[in-house]
């Protein structure tokens, strides 16, 4: 089964890559997470919508600002199109079968990636991050910069969340109408403004995971198409309502993802995802409800 | 002046018609009693008020056309504790007074210590799980949760539904204290007819959708076919 | 009851009819695209089972085809110890194995619910292109394998197109009726049952386990046989003969064809070929409108099309044309129609 040999060093190297790697579907998994702990919607566009952002920043930057300035611009415009797709396109079907809300964002996705193709085209572009690409080492092992940047990025968001929802009466109140919809409504709650929060938060997510994971991948239209698979994975691994469960879930599978391809010969790196997927549903065997998350307990 | 009018109420669930014309009046500080069997429309009307069901016909709550939306009903002032009490029960005795008061700009500190002192059991429990809370404490919670809104109006559905008698008597008395202290009115729902006549001024006895009877406790409870035909004792 | 019964078999007979004259009024390429559709509508009739009738929701069926395609695929040129199977007899083959395929899948999918199940077999759906590449060897990588062109058999004078025609929807039809009997039978209304209500329907004794995976594996069988027809057709099978989007496809032509309708299938199964061929056409013609200035060569393009198609469609009609039909026809029919 080991096909090359084996040091510590290289094996080190390999999970801090797998960290890296974990930190990048985290970020988006993050996102997946608020939609459908809220919302209670799978959002298949939701890697389309984080790299449409992603080129709305780099076309700002394209104009002379820079990433610092441009990086608040981008989370408001991420905001006020994520709460705009949710009122417009999600709000008339929300009692709709959720085979058709499933639908309706995967054609979101699909409008979303040809839109960009038609505005900006094709190629692959270079886009500047806000770190720096040097390597420094940790113990023996070289890591960039980058890379400790995206990972301290997904710690910080999902401390934010957590702080905001726990402690702000807007995370209160977004947390109720997904409890209990009805009786939030008797309180003054506006529910139908709590969706769109969420889509307007999970927007804001998935731009910062963008403007994170470009440097690395450079910026064209597919960029995030395998990421969310991979942000699916997590997301679920994770358990699907808990933002810690995506972040330690995202962690967990990049690691584990990147040794496997890395040691294993079998699986190498065509069957990677493939493995993903049969990790996913072990997991999933065992725990229902993923790592974090809680099942309804249903006896019959 | 009245607090609640409902002037020709009509509501409907999908092609069911609940409610075929009721009309009724809540004055300030009030406290008044919707009787009658099951089914009669008693729930519904108080969601006539809340806007949690289709109505047709006028609502003048203090002296303005009420909404037909829930979030402003509240927001008007209205609180309504339903049926099952509808507290969250995923989140925190606290958080759950917390969203009481969401309507308000308020000192939530200040207005929970209130709260506590009706019902010190609350505060014993805080932190914990509103869904692991005893029927009574639930019910206690509502009220409570109610109450953080301050509203000019409380509409209660059903508060002795599964309680023990004991329990209930607390929460009626808590009510009543709540009511001389605010000048709060409330609007209450209850198949125990001679319990919400003990403490209500006035009441409306429904049957399959109207107003079959009306009157002052005292007439009520004096008058023996009403007591036998519709109130049950 | 017994009326709807008679309007039912009528509308069957009157489709045999239609299916069986086609041809003669068509061209042979419009044929050998009627064929197509019927492949598609052969995979959906599988998929309402599994969604429509079980509830339970499924983003990688294009996988089962693939598996149907290739068994085809393999069994027709390497064949089984060197001895070349004649691909008719390839089909039932395939749908066997798909299947299996679809039981195997059916047992985990019992302790997912939902959005969980949608989640894997997109999984699903995303990984089983990889397979063929990694067993390059046995299934030919990303070349692929070539068949041999289908002939029709036993010296049956007619044209290629139009043996698969015929092929095709002779399949459907049986396969149809197949589905019919099931959905009106036991096993229907045991479906049905579970798809309402899961609680309820095991409280009434009906075994959740048994007839869910039984949904999987039926729905599996008729992908695979729609795979199998279409890789006949086909005449080569390659990973992106079974795309990650066709799982998409085929999801998307249950949704638009209603859920309950077996009829309106054919409308979802019409509809996923046409996006999938004529996406330029839409183009076209969207460019006739004024102010819209739209180079339908463009990269991208049929992708925005499809997407707002997609939008559109499911805005106007949630519960899909099925749900619109009987929205319309419903009162008419109240008499005819229970509540299913």
């Amino acid at each position: 089964m080991f096909l090359y040999a084996f040091t510590w060093t290289e094996f080190a190297q390999q999970v801090a890559a797998g960290i890296r790697e974990g930190a990048i579907y985290a970020g988006l998994a993050l996102a997946i997470v608020i939609i459908y702990r809220f919302t209670r919607v799978i959002n298949f566009a939701q890697g389309e919508m984080a790299t449409f952002t992603t080129f709305i920043a780099w076309s700002l930057m394209n104009h002379g600002l820079s990433f610092w300035t441009a990086f608040p611009l981008v989370l408001a415009i991420a905001f006020a199109g994520g709460v705009a797709i949710e009122r417009v396109v999600i709000r008339p079907v929300e009692n709709a079968p959720v085979l058709t809300i499933v639908i309706i964002t995967l054609g979101l996705a699909l409008l979303l990636n040809g839109l960009m193709s038609v505005i900006w085209g094709g190629a692959n572009r270079q886009f500047d991050g806000p770190f720096s690409t040097r390597t420094i080492d940790v113990g023996s092992v070289p890591v960039s910069v980058q890379d400790i940047g995206i990972v301290a990025v997904s710690v910080a968001l999902v401390v934010l969340l957590a702080l905001f929802f726990r402690f702000t009466k807007l995370g209160l109140a977004l947390r109720a109408a997904a409890v209990n919809p009805e009786s939030s409504r008797l309180v003054g709650i506006r529910v139908g403004w709590m969706l769109a929060l969420g889509w307007g938060i999970a927007a804001v997510l998935g731009a910062v995971a963008g403007m994170m994971i470009a440097p690395v991948v450079f910026l064209d239209p597919n960029m995030m198409q395998t990421i969310l698979l991979y942000a699916f994975a997590a997301a679920v691994l994770g358990g699907l309502e808990s933002p810690i469960g995506a972040v330690v879930g995202g962690i967990l599978l990049g690691v584990t993802i990147t040794l496997l391809g890395r040691y294993v010969g079998f699986i190498g790196s065509t069957l990677k995802l493939p493995a993903a997927l049969v990790l996913i549903l072990v997991l999933l065997l065992a725990r229902p409800g993923g790592l974090f998350g809680r099942v309804a307990v249903r006896r019959v | 002046m009245n607090v609640l009018e409902l002037h020709d109420v009509e509501a409907r669930y999908g092609p069911v018609r609940a409610l075929h014309g009721v009309s009724l009046e809540v004055g300030e500080g009030e406290l008044v009693a919707v009787l009658g069997a099951n089914g009669a429309g008693k729930t519904t009307t108080l969601r006539a008020v809340s806007g949690t069901v289709r109505r047709s016909g006028d609502i003048v709550f203090a002296g303005k056309k009420l909404s037909r939306r829930p979030e402003a009903t509240a927001r008007a002032g209205i609180a309504h504790v339903p049926e099952g009490r509808g507290t969250f029960s995923e989140l925190s005795v606290w958080e759950n007074l917390r969203l009481g008061a969401y309507a308000r700009r308020a000192n939530i500190k200040e207005e929970a210590q209130r709260v506590y002192k009706f019902f010190p059991r609350l505060e014993a429990r805080r932190d914990q799980q509103a869904g692991t809370l005893s029927g009574g404490e639930q019910q206690m919670l509502a009220l409570g949760r109610a109450l953080m809104a301050r509203p000019k109006l409380l509409l209660l559905d059903e508060p002795s539904l599964g309680l023990a008698p004991i329990v209930v008597t607390q929460i009626f008395e808590a009510l009543a204290r709540m009511k001389s202290d605010d000048g709060m009115s409330v609007l209450v729902v209850e198949q125990n007819a001679s319990l919400a006549l003990a403490y209500a001024s006035r009441a409306y006895v429904l049957e399959v959708g109207t107003v079959v009877v009306e009157g002052t406790s005292d007439e009520l409870r004096a008058n023996e076919s009403v007591r036998k035909s519709y109130l049950g004792y | 009851m017994r009326a709807r019964l008679w309007l039912e078999l009528a509308g069957f007979a009157v489709l045999t009819a239609i299916v069986a004259g086609l041809p003669r009024y068509v061209s042979d390429f419009r044929a050998r695209e009627l064929a197509i559709v019927g492949m598609y509508f052969i995979a959906l009739l599988g998929l309402s089972i599994l969604t429509g009738y079980s509830g339970q929701i499924s983003l990688g069926h294009g996988a089962f085809m693939a598996i149907g395609g290739y068994t085809t695929a393999v069994l027709s040129i390497d064949g089984v110890y060197g001895h070349q199977i004649r691909d008719l007899w390839t089909i039932p083959i395939a749908g066997v194995i798909a299947g299996m395929a679809g039981l195997l899948v059916g047992v985990p999918a019992l302790r997912l619910s939902g959005l969980y199940l949608a989640l894997i077999t997109f999984g699903i759906a995303v990984s089983f292109p990889q397979l063929p590449k990694k067993f390059d060897h046995f299934l030919g990588g990303t070349t692929g394998k070539i068949l041999n062109l289908a002939e029709p058999p036993f010296g049956l004078r007619t044209t290629t197109n139009n043996w698969i025609y015929y092929l095709t929807w002779g399949i459907a039809l049986v396969l149809l009726l197949a589905a019919w009997l099931l959905v009106r039978g036991k096993a229907g209304r045991a479906l049905k049952a579970i798809r309402d209500s899961e609680v309820a329907a095991a409280s009434s004794g009906i075994n959740l386990a048994t007839y869910k995976t039984l949904a999987f594996g039926i729905s599996a069988f008729y992908a695979g046989v729609a795979g199998s027809l279409y890789a006949i057709a086909n005449a080569y099978v390659n990973p992106d003969v079974f795309p990650i989007i066709l799982s998409v496809y085929l999801v998307v032509g249950l949704a638009v064809g209603g859920l309950d309708s077996l009829v309106g299938l054919i409308a979802g199964a019409g509809l996923i070929y046409f996006l999938q061929n004529h996406a330029d056409t839409v183009a076209r013609w969207i460019n006739h409108l004024p102010a819209l200035n739209l180079d339908p060569k463009q990269p991208g393009i049929p992708s925005m099309i499809f997407g707002a198609v997609l939008i559109v469609v499911m805005l106007l009609l949630p519960t899909g044309a099925g749900g619109l039909l009987r929205r319309v026809f419903g009162p008419l029919t109240s008499r005819l129609y229970t509540r299913s």
